[in-house]
């Protein structure tokens, strides 16, 4: 790397070139020292913008965003650079974001369940959920419901059942039904073995590096002959399994 | 100040000397709470109370529902008979069916409860003319 300042040259070579520098320094689109133009940073005061509606101030970008021109502010993100940093981005945004409309990955807003009203659930330890299942019967539902502050003797079997229906989605027996669900996790669990096991297989071909010259057969058995000859460990351990008469493993 | 404090401490080593031997037993003193537990009549009786209640609305009714399947016990017949009443004032036939299945699972691998609770409210079932969810044909998929 060239340095900036002169070796030992002439007076008037040094004065020259002090003078070069201070002019380096003034310049602003200066002059790498190893003469490689630099390109000028984005201008940072311009609004970043978001492809839906924010409620809350713009966040600071994470990756190199080029900004468009300000106008109103909402127009599409433009990420050209830093994957990673757009991503980490637009999850922020939706971390940030106070409105009922969720940001979804495919673009357009989607629909969230209102939790500010009673919710219906169907869980075996709350047999009675805060509201009925059907906010909206028919007419035959209606007429039915009316039936039903009558004797309830005089209610069919089927009138009975659309009767539960309306109220509840699910009977305690479907409910309990086994669904299946430990064949995806074990399926997934599966999967990322098997990416870990490609992941530590390319692992052993491109990033150790070569294996010692000492994990070689005919050096292992020249060690090993060298241990026995040293007793290693020779009341309980190494050379207490070495038959020295017969001068092989007992 | 120095003196005080020999004073207090030769008073605290007397009285720990006089208290020791009460420490030497302690089996005897069990460190429950001294307040009267509830017996089991007065559980059931509370509970009758509270679905007996002429005006109850469907909140009520809701509430009381959950929290009692929340206990860990198959509640009485009586209990049961006194919430199918309560559904029958509130025209909800759907939550009386609801309990009996609920009742059912609250037994877990204990079979012979639930059948006894149906027999024990036939009358009952009879008279409001609740189906079981047997008879409905919700009890199997």
């Amino acid at each position: 790397m060239p340095c900036c300042f002169p070796c030992a040259g002439t007076r008037q070579e040094q004065r020259a070139k002090g003078r070069q520098i201070s002019t380096l320094i003034q310049v602003s689109t200066s002059q790498h020292p190893d003469n490689r133009p630099t390109a000028k940073p984005p201008p940072r005061s311009e609004a970043y913008h978001a492809d839906v509606p924010l409620n809350t101030t713009t966040q600071p970008s994470l990756g190199r965003a080029r900004a468009s021109t300000s106008g109103h502010g909402r127009t599409m993100l433009h990420l050209t650079t830093g994957r990673l940093g757009s991503l980490l981005t637009r999850r922020g945004i939706m971390a940030l974001t106070t409105s009922n409309v969720r940001m979804a990955s495919h673009g357009h807003a989607v629909e969230q369940a209102d939790m500010s009203v009673p919710m219906y659930c169907d869980r075996i330890d709350t047999p009675l959920p805060d509201r009925i299942y059907k906010d909206e019967l028919s007419a035959t539902e209606k007429s039915l419901k009316q039936k039903e502050k009558g004797p309830w003797a005089q209610l069919t079997d089927e009138e009975k059942l659309a009767l539960y229906r309306i109220s509840f989605k699910s009977t305690y027996a479907e409910m309990k039904q086994p669904d299946g669900e430990w064949k995806t996790v074990v399926a997934g669990m599966l999967f990322f073995f098997g990416i870990t096991g490609l992941i530590v297989i390319w692992q052993g071909i491109y990033v150790y590096p070569e294996t010692p010259h000492t994990f070689a057969p005919e050096w292992k058995a020249k060690q090993a002959q060298r241990m026995l000859d040293m007793r290693v460990n020779p009341v309980e351990g190494f050379a207490s399994q070495w038959d020295y008469e017969k001068k092989q493993w007992k | 100040m120095f003196s005080a404090v020999v004073r207090l401490s030769a008073s605290g080593v007397r009285a720990l000397a006089r208290t020791r031997p009460g420490y030497t037993a302690p089996l005897a003193c069990r460190c429950y709470s001294h307040a009267k537990a509830e017996t089991d009549e007065e559980f059931d009786a509370r509970w009758v109370t509270y679905f007996s209640k002429p005006d109850i609305d469907a909140w009520e009714l809701r509430k009381g529902m959950n929290t009692l399947i929340g206990y860990d016990l198959v509640p009485e017949p009586k209990i049961l008979d006194s919430a199918l009443r309560a559904c029958r004032r509130l025209n909800d036939l759907a939550s009386a069916i609801r309990i009996l299945e609920a009742v059912k699972d609250k037994s877990g691998p204990h079979k012979e409860i639930y059948p006894y609770v149906i027999q024990e409210l036939q009358p009952t079932l009879k008279e409001l003319g609740i189906s079981t969810p047997e008879e409905l044909g919700i009890d199997k998929v």
